[in-house]
């Protein structure tokens, strides 16, 4: 579904992504994990097509189709998802008008009418209720005066709504307590099917009790140094990441 | 890709003015300049009785003596006033046609401007008084109005018909020597609206106004008088399109609204006159006088959308004469490429327990600049005046300008006066949140935009409200930095 083939990327000049390979197939869920500044972010937003980062060489390809000149929006219209790690605020516009922007917008680049407005509340209905969602926050603006917690699980109702076949949630368990990370957690598990796939950024091992992956990465200096099972997220929290940047500096 | 501020700027540039056509309809137009022989060509072309042209001439010659203002922050070449022809025609008018009869080309032009006769006369409730250039070109709904002995028709009608009402109000809130545009306009005004609400009267339909520049070279002038016996109910739209002209055309407008006791008045604007081409030239120079008198209980709401003009100089103004008078200013204020806005308000409370709001939200983008003005004053017997102003700024790009001269001036100790403004710009992080999520980038300033004026969006009347989204769209579009 997702293929990266030797993936370079530079913001500001500087190369933060040195050679990423990573090949994600459908039903599929990977977990990519690393220290601070290891490239895990760039990774996402290079993925979702932010243009402050530049690709220098390689390649992201989505369902065998280079993304190298599709624009955001496009990737977005095509099925990719990224769940921020900071999600901005859009003063006065609400979560609800913001959702039926852009699930229009997305029918639209696919040549469909709009959404009938009695179709668009049943969505919304079912897809708050997977996540436990007051309706009273979807008249709110869009994540301003948002709680950590109600940002992320947000981030998560819009995957919902939108169901992509790529979803990257970057750092979403940070912020979370113990019960919005279970429902947030429930939440992904739903939504994962045969048909899409996930791609998991984290610092910790926690949120991989809840979304337990089939592909652990170890990002380090803006490549993949290990890659394994689920059990090597175990490993990580028991050793902690200087255990891996000694032995790749080997 | 996501847009650089580069490609951004590229692509604003390319935007042309969506109403940029022009109708040739054939008109009857007075030659250039202005003397008295003008001005009373002008009454007499209008069959005036002959106290209103006493009026007239009164207002020119104050003007005479008088110059323009300059206190305003914007900059442009003073129009030559010798070089403007004071009247213009379109030839078809005939106030007695019915709707069906109007010039084709006439409803074309409608067309075109997304507000065709046809489409206005399936609005429900929407009483239209249209004016092309300077004569009313159709009445509708005048009938059903009549009946609640409501009056809404041309002015230059009502001079003649109600000459007791014109006679007793005409010039009492904007006195022809108030400021030099208004002086002008009471010498020289062509048409524009008359509407009388009668006691107790709440109007069943919103009543409403499209005013456009249509000759070359043609100054516009129209008044409107507006009065709200005592407790009665209106709720009034104003909308200006105007098509694209090289040279700048002159629009000084005057609007005078009376509430009596326990009167109610909406007074609602969507403004979107020729703003001028990429580089500044062209465009309408829009000086506008707006005022308002509030008696007791009274209550007086102006809303006001501009998008467009190259020059705005208008501040919607409430004298809060009557004890417990209420004023409200909403105000949505965008400028593009090389507009100039020097718009506000002011509030006068005179009378006790007075109270005022004002909400202004400026959008500026490309090498505009846009001012807030506005003047709170509490007079020293206005015992608990209160106000509440909120100044809110955002800007696209690092060309633009934003600024905010609110003056406030309490002379009476009980006074309670807040003012609250902020300024904050369309970040990149926004947009790609939107792009993100597949909405481009256009449509994702158009959100930000209409999040950023929402309060206001929502006091406009349903209609409007959507007519009023759809043109901060369009005069926005490509821009963002």
């Amino acid at each position: 579904m997702l293929k990266i083939k030797d993936l370079h990327a530079n913001v500001e000049g500087k190369e933060i992504l040195r050679g990423i390979n990573l090949e994600v197939k459908a039903g599929e869920v990977h977990a990519i994990m690393g220290p601070n500044g290891s490239g895990k972010s760039t990774l996402a937003s290079v993925i979702a097509g932010n243009d402050n980062f530049e690709v220098t060489q390689g390649s992201v390809e989505l369902e065998g189709e280079d993304l190298e000149d599709v624009s955001p929006e496009e990737r977005a219209h095509k099925g990719v998802f990224l769940s921020f790690q900071y999600p901005v605020e859009i003063p006065g516009v609400s979560v609800t008008n913001f959702m039926k922007t852009a699930i229009n917008e997305s029918r639209k680049a696919k040549g469909l009418e709009d959404m009938p407005a009695k179709d668009m509340l049943k969505l919304i209905r079912e897809k708050s209720e997977l996540l436990e969602i007051d309706r009273k926050f979807l008249s709110r603006s869009l994540n301003e005066g948002f709680s950590g917690g109600e940002k992320k699980r947000n981030e998560i109702f819009q995957m919902a709504m939108l169901e992509p076949k790529v979803a990257i949630l970057d750092e979403t368990d940070s912020g979370l307590d113990i019960d919005a990370l279970r429902i947030v957690a429930s939440g992904v598990n739903k939504l994962k099917s045969k048909d899409n796939a996930v791609i998991l950024i984290t610092h910790y091992q926690r949120l991989l009790e809840y979304i337990v992956p089939d592909f652990v990465h170890v990002l380090h200096n803006g490549k993949i140094v290990k890659s394994g099972g689920k059990e090597l997220a175990l490993e990580l929290e028991e050793k902690g990441y200087d255990w891996l940047k000694q032995e790749t500096a080997v | 890709m996501a847009y650089t501020e580069e490609e951004l700027k590229k692509e604003l540039e390319t935007k042309e003015y969506e109403y940029g056509f022009y109708t040739d309809i054939e008109s009857d137009t007075f030659p250039i300049g202005l003397n008295e022989e003008i001005v009373i060509a002008i009454s007499k072309k209008k069959e005036e009785p002959e106290w209103m042209t006493q009026w007239r001439l009164e207002a020119f010659r104050v003007w005479e003596s008088m110059e323009e203002p300059n206190w305003a922050n914007v900059h442009y070449d003073k129009p030559d006033f010798q070089n403007i022809s004071y009247y213009s025609a379109p030839k078809s008018a005939d106030p007695n046609k019915t709707l069906d009869d109007v010039d084709p080309d006439l409803l074309e032009m409608y067309r075109k401007l997304g507000i065709s006769v046809d489409e206005q006369k399936k609005l429900q409730n929407v009483a239209v008084d249209i004016v092309v250039d300077s004569v009313s070109v159709a009445t509708t709904f005048k009938k059903t109005l009549a009946e609640k002995g409501i009056i809404f028709m041309p002015i230059s009608e009502a001079i003649k018909e109600h000459p007791e009402l014109v006679k007793k109000y005409m010039g009492t809130v904007v006195p022809q020597k108030d400021n030099f545009y208004a002086a002008l306009n009471s010498a020289v005004f062509t048409d524009g609206s008359f509407c009388y609400i009668p006691k107790g009267v709440r109007c069943p339909m919103e009543l409403s106004t499209y005013f456009r520049i249509n000759q070359a070279g043609t100054g516009q002038f129209e008044r409107t008088l507006l009065i709200a016996d005592e407790d009665s109910y209106v709720s009034y739209l104003e909308g200006c399109t105007a098509p694209s002209r090289d040279e700048n055309q002159l629009h000084a407008a005057v609007v005078e609204l009376i509430a009596l006791d326990g009167a109610e008045i909406k007074y609602s604007t969507v403004q979107n006159w020729f703003p001028g081409n990429k580089e500044g030239k062209g465009g309408v120079y829009n000086f506008v006088t707006k005022r308002a008198i509030c008696e007791k209980n009274a209550k007086v709401s102006w809303t006001q959308v501009e998008t467009g003009s190259a020059v705005t100089w208008k501040y919607p103004s409430c004298i809060l004469k009557g004890d417990n008078s209420i004023g409200e200013f909403y105000s949505i204020a965008v400028t593009n490429n090389y507009q100039q806005a020097d718009t506000g308000t002011k509030m006068i409370h005179l009378g006790k327990n007075t109270k005022s709001t004002i909400i202004s939200k400026g959008i500026s983008a490309g090498k505009s600049q846009n001012s807030y003005r506005g003047l709170v004053q509490v007079n020293s017997r206005a015992d608990g005046a209160r106000n509440f102003s909120q100044c809110d700024s955002l800007l696209m790009g690092n060309e633009c300008g934003a600024h905010t001269f609110p003056y406030i001036e309490a002379k009476n100790k009980t006074a309670m006066i807040e003012h609250e403004a902020t300024t904050s710009k369309i970040g990149e992080d926004q947009i790609f949140y939107c792009n993100q999520r597949g909405i481009d980038t256009e449509k994702a300033i158009a959100l930000i935009v209409n999040g950023f004026s929402k309060e206001v969006l929502n006091k406009l009347p349903m209609e409007f409200a959507v007519e009023a989204q759809k043109l901060l769209e369009i005069s926005l579009e490509g821009s963002v930095g």
